[in-house]
Formats: structure tokens, sequence, C-alpha cells
């Protein structure tokens, strides 16, 4: 009977092919441990897909709604509070995952031909994130968020030339409102899901056609290798339940808050800062000088990391030395001075606020 | 040499040189002059007056075109430096006159003359004495700035100060035979904590008890309508309760026989009661009405007190674990406003309708409280209900584990 349904399936679905391609797929066994930080963003990303759409079941994208619908959402849907929670707190950890996947790839040197679309798409993977985290940090139109976005759109209202008309695109006018809270709803809910869902079905399609990147040194001595199924899937999947295991007790135990509602009117809260993952940014705009090269400071700090991040998307073309298979101590040590820089300045944006 | 003599010697060194035809032949020579007479010239040059295109002779008449000492001419309406006696109506000429004010600022009163005659100043100047304030004591002189800009004498912060300039100055005051302590009282006071220390100008000032250009004490029967200008509650029940007719009949001073006057001290329930910081024992013997009525209000806002804080530790708690508590708040909010209103109650003087809010009040607390208790035992639920899924977690964990190993 097994045999049967195994037979309709095979000829309608060709599912022999996809079983045999797993069966002789390996994965590298040294350095496994970075290799399942992109399955964790994965796993999160879907976390945040199915507690979002529950979310929107309830969720009112206006300003004077908002706030009272994610209220509601907390107080009186079953479960709703432990929904919100879980999606909260899974953003967060799945931008630390995509954070860890993107810099460990970098240091292993995975970027290496024929891997540079593969790069590429997830630099775009990285970005959607981020926009992910930013948009979706409105959406509950509390009073910190409402002033961090008030914040994080005048950065980007700094960026010489088209600065301020793309502030004025992502507020919706001179002002963060209610124009910024709808848009911003969209783009959390319909641009970037379906701009992240097109780039991870290139990224994993790529990491399939590909394989596992080998580390780098391979040649010198033999690597040795893992059956992809079951043997990773299995240990993929052990990390993945202590992930949920993780978000569980977060969730549970350290329910995220949900603040005072937005007052425009307001003054801005004392110790405001963007979260966490923009903090590096925020706190080196603390640092440069007001003028700098004829520029205002803050451009420049802006056209730095736009520099920088530019790099970073090009290194596949940029480290010929990997590219050859040989080692590039200059990259590496490039990778570690600007995830050192990102460290130091997260931590003294949370030490030395002021 | 005497220093009159100076002065007329620097008038004919002025005189002698011939200002320039056209300009303001006033500030020509005064300016060339030692103070006094050359520190009006400074002065004006922030006046409110000269800001609105008014010049020397405006006030003092003359004619400024004329470069001469003519231009001081009585016959061309030159009048000098008024006596102080006739201040007041030196500057009425203008601030009494509606149509010619209104050119200048049509929202400025113009009856700033009148009330100053029914003001204590003013009956006692009319009276002869030329020591009482008059315009310029307060508003100053060559250098007027209007009420709103901080460094005038009259903006609100610096009244206190400008009052206390005469009225803190025992030896001006002496032969008043009245207090001078007002302004070291009031500076001490809850108003002028909250205006001078707080810098909050909702706080009243000495003229906001006083009246300004009528500045009278108020008597012992409109304290009331002086302190309800902004108590406008308390000044409601006190006038419909048994103490306002027993104060008059007493000659008491309404509000200020509790609160005091300048020194009115930050309220607290401690006034309220028979204990020794209450103002009631200061008049109700022991197994009087009264003195019973007092113990029963003061055993009502403290039953309320209590139930609130009570409340407040229980939502604060919820709240700081993360809980959703909105609910609990807006009835704990809804508590505080029954504990303001029990307090002002109090000006009732009616132990019956007190109790009966502050029993209400408490109901809304201790609704507040278990909406909170509430909330921490959904949340201790919630920490063993999460045991279920985590043991799950933990036993595919394992079995995957295993399973792994003997793949391994």
């Amino acid at each position: 009977m097994t045999a049967a349904i195994g037979a309709w399936l095979d000829d309608r679905l060709r599912v022999r092919a996809v079983r045999d391609f797993l069966a002789h797929k390996l994965v590298p066994v040294e350095r496994s441990i970075w290799y399942y930080f992109g399955g964790v963003s994965l796993f999160l990303f879907g976390v945040q897909v199915a507690t979002g759409i529950l979310l929107l079941l309830y969720y009112r994208p206006a300003p004077d709604s908002a706030f009272e619908s994610v209220r509601f959402i907390m107080g009186h849907v079953r479960f709703g509070w432990l929904v919100r929670s879980v999606h909260a707190w899974a953003a967060n950890l799945m931008i630390a995952g995509v954070f860890t996947h993107f810099f460990s790839v970098f240091f292993l040197k995975a970027y290496r031909p024929p891997r540079e679309v593969t790069w590429l798409t997830g630099c775009g993977l990285l970005g959607c994130t981020l926009a992910f985290g930013f948009s979706g940090y409105l959406l509950p139109w509390n009073q910190l968020a409402f002033f961090a976005t008030k914040v994080g759109t005048d950065i980007v209202g700094e960026v010489p030339v088209v600065g301020p008309a793309l502030r004025f695109v992502l507020r919706g006018g001179e002002n963060v409102g209610g124009a910024t809270l709808t848009r911003f709803f969209g783009f959390h809910v319909a641009l970037l899901p379906l701009a992240t869902t097109l780039l991870l079905l290139v990224h994993l399609a790529l990491v399939q056609l590909h394989g596992m990147s080998e580390p780098q040194g391979g040649r010198r001595r033999p690597v040795r290798h893992m059956p992809f199924y079951p043997h990773f899937v299995l240990r993929e999947a052990l990390v993945w339940l202590a992930v949920l295991g993780v978000l569980v007790v977060l969730a549970t135990f350290f329910p995220w808050e949900l603040g005072e509602k937005a007052d425009p009117f307001a003054s801005a809260p004392s110790g405001i800062r963007p979260e966490w993952y923009f903090t590096f940014m925020s706190q080196t705009f603390k640092y440069v000088p007001a003028r700098l090269f004829g520029l205002e400071g803050e451009q420049v700090a802006i056209l730095g990391f736009a520099a920088i991040f530019a790099l970073l998307v090009l290194v596949p073309f940029l480290d010929r030395r990997a590219a050859r298979g040989e080692p590039s101590p200059l990259v590496t040590a490039g990778g570690v001075l600007l995830l050192g820089f990102m460290v130091v300045m997260t931590l003294l944006a949370y030490l030395k606020p002021y | 040499m005497r220093p009159g003599a100076v002065i007329v010697a620097m008038v004919l060194l002025v005189a002698g040189t011939a200002p320039v035809r056209g300009e303001d032949s006033c500030v020509q020579c005064h300016k060339e002059l030692p103070d006094p007479l050359g520190a009006p010239v400074a002065g004006m040059q922030r006046d409110v007056h000269a800001t609105v295109g008014l010049s020397c002779a405006d006030c003092h008449g003359g004619d400024p075109k004329d470069p001469g000492m003519s231009a001081m001419d009585a016959a061309k309406g030159f009048v000098g430096k008024p006596e102080r006696g006739r201040i007041p109506e030196f500057c009425g000429r203008c601030h009494a006159d509606e149509g010619y004010m209104r050119r200048f600022n049509p929202r400025l009163p113009v009856d700033q003359l009148a009330t100053y005659w029914t003001s204590v100043h003013g009956q006692r100047l009319r009276q002869g004495d030329t020591a009482v304030a008059t315009c310029v004591s307060c508003h100053g002189v060559h250098g007027i700035l209007p009420a709103s800009d901080a460094s005038s004498p009259v903006y609100k912060m610096n009244v206190p100060e400008t009052c206390g300039r005469c009225h803190a100055d025992a030896q001006y005051m002496a032969a008043y035979h009245i207090p001078t302590n007002q302004l070291a009282q009031y500076q001490r006071s809850i108003h002028g904590q909250t205006l001078l220390v707080g810098r909050d100008p909702a706080a009243p000032a000495c003229n906001d008890c006083h009246g300004n250009h009528g500045a009278f004490p108020p008597g012992a029967r409109s304290v009331a309508a002086v302190c309800g200008q902004c108590h406008a509650f308390n000044k409601d029940l006190f006038l419909a309760s048994p103490h306002h007719a027993a104060f008059d009949r007493l000659g008491l001073p309404e509000c200020v026989t509790c609160h005091g006057n300048h020194l009115v001290v930050q309220t607290s329930d401690e006034m309220l009661g028979v204990g020794a910081t209450a103002v009631c024992v200061s008049c109700h013997a022991p197994g009087s009405a009264g003195y019973a009525a007092a113990e029963r209000m003061r055993l009502a806002v403290d039953r309320l007190k209590d139930a609130v804080a009570a409340a407040e530790r229980t939502v604060a708690r919820a709240a700081a674990a993360g809980m959703e508590v909105s609910d609990a708040e807006a009835a704990l909010q809804s508590a505080r406003e029954d504990l303001v209103k029990t307090r002002t109650q109090v000006h009732a003087f009616d132990p019956a309708s007190l109790v009966k809010m502050a029993d209400a009040g408490v109901q809304t607390a201790t609704a507040a409280a278990h909406a909170g208790e509430e909330a921490l035992v959904e949340l201790r639920n919630r920490r063993w209900m999460a045991l279920i899924p985590l043991s799950l977690i933990a036993l595919v964990g394992a079995l995957l584990y295993l399973k792994v190993r003997e793949l391994s």
C-alpha cells in the first residue's frame, strides 16, 4: 500500500528524484556549527510568518487604533500575549541569526566562486531583515517606537542628495504620522515578505545547486563529510528545537512590553535609542564631528557606512586571493575590524548612553 | 566742587555743542551727560515705549527738534520730571486714554489708574503719603519692559521680589506697622516653591491674591473668593459648609484659618483628624461633635489612601513582569482621582458625604488590585504551562540527539 502511494506520488511529483538528491548531498563536518545559522534564520523567518499572520487577524494599522489593537491582542485574545511576544522575540533572534550567518559566511570565505550570487542574495536578505525590524518596530505605535522612527528617518534624511526625498517617501509626509504607520505596515506585511521570499527561493536554490561551501584549506587535507539527510537534517532539527525552546522561555518569562501609546506632541522620552541592531550606527553619529570634509558629520558617517556595505556586498569580486583558494588575511582583518567596531559601539551605546 | 555744580557745568558744556539738526535733541544732549541725567538715554534703548516709537518728549513734553536749551521751555509743553505724588496721573495721561492706547496695544487694559486709586497705595497717596508705591516703584522708569519680559520687575517670577523690595524692608515699613515677613514666608510656601523653584507660572504671586494696580489685603470674608479663583471646588464646598457661617460669625479669615496666608504649606492628610499636627483640634475639643467628625473623616481618607497604595504595588508588580494591565491601571487611575476628590470633599466638613465618596474609591482601588492580582496569577500560570511545550521540546530533542549519536 505504502509502495503504491509512493509510486503514485513519484509519477506525479518526482519524489524519488528529490530523495536521491538528498541522499547524495553531502555537508562538510569541519566547523559545522556555522552551517546551522542559515537554517536557524530560515526557521525564525517561518516563525515570523506564522505569528505575523496570526497578529494580522486583530492588528489595525491606524494611529488611533494600532496601539489599542496590540493591547487587545495581549490582554483579551486567547494566547495573543504568546503570539505577540514570540513575534517580537523571534524578530530579534532572527536578526541575531542573520548577522551570525552573514559574518560566518564572510570569515569562512564561502562567497568564493561559484557562490557570488548566493552571497549577493544573502546581502539582500540581510537588508530585508533589517528593514523588517525597522518597519515592524513602529507598528505597535508606542512612544519609544514613534521617536525611534522619527530619529531613524531623520538619519535617512541626512543622506546626501536623495536623503530628503527618501525621508519624505518613508514618512509619507514631512513628519512621522498616520501615513508613516500605514506605509510601514505595507512594507512589513506585503513588500518585504514578497522580496524576502523571492530572494530566499533563489538563495536556497543556489545553496542546493552549489552545495555547502567547504572551508578554505580543504585542499591541504581531505575534508570529512556527512550526508545531508538524515545526518545534517536531524542535527538542524535539534538546533531548531533548541531555538524554539529559547523562544518559549523568553516569551513566557520575559513578555515583550507594550509601553505607552505614542504621543506626537510629547517630548522625546529620555534615553531614547534605536533597536540594538542599529545602535552601532546611532552611537557612531555621536562621535562624528559636526563638520567633516566640508560636509555634515552625519552625512560623512552615512557615506562611510554605505561604502563599507558596498565593499561587503562586492567582496566576492574584490577578494581575488580567496577566489584562487588562497588565504586572504587582509579581508579577514577588515572583517574583524568591522565586527569589533560594531560590538564596541553597541556596548558603548548601552554602557555610556550620554 | 559739589556734584550739583558738576552737573550744571556739564549741561552748560553740552548746551554749547549744538546737536545735529533733525535728530532728537533730548537724546543728543542727555547721552553726553553723566548719571542721573544720562541714564534715561541708556535705559530707553530697551524701553517698551521706545519700541513703539515714543520718545522723551511724548512723556516729558518739550520740542525734540529744537537743538538748544529752549527745547525744555514750558511754553513748548515741557513738564520735566514729575513729582513722585503725581506719577500715577503722569502715566495715566496715556494709559487711561483708551483711544490713544488703541494705537499701540488695543489689548492692554486702561483701568490701571482707576484701580490704583482703589488700592491701599493709591488711597494713602491721596492722603499725602508719597512713600507708597507708584507706577515706577514696580515697573521701573526709562527701561520699562512688558510684563511678559523675563527681565521685567513685574514678570510673574519677579513679582515677589519686587513687592518685597518695600514690604520686606523693616525700616521702610516701620511707619505702617505691618509685618515684613511676607516675602520670607511666601518663599517657603507651596505657592512660592512652585513659582520660584519649580518655575511654574500657574502658581500665584503676590498680585494674584492681592491684585496688582488695585493691591489691597483681602478682608476676612473675601478670603474664600480670593483662594477660590484657583481652588474653585474647595471654595464651593467651603461656602456651603457649616464652617462658612461659623467662621464669619467668629471673624475668622476663612481658608487662612487652617492653611495660613503667605506661608501656605503643602497640604497633607496630617492636617486632618485629631493628631498632633491636625488643624481641626485647634478649635474642636475632645468629646465634641466636631472632634468626632474630624476623626471619622481622617479614618476614611486613610482607608482609601491605603487601598490605593496597595493596588499600586500589585499593579506595578504585574506591569514590571511585562503583563498587560491597562484595565487595572485605568481602575487605579480612577481610584487615585477618587482620593483627590475625597480630600477635596474635606472642605464640605460633612463626614457622611466624605465617607460615602471614600468607600466608593476603596471599591475602585480594590477592583484595580484584584485585576493586578489576576494578572500575576495569569503570569504564574503561563510559566507553569510553559513547562508542557518545554518538556515536549526536551523529549523530542533528547530522542533526536540519541538518533544523531547513533548515526555518528
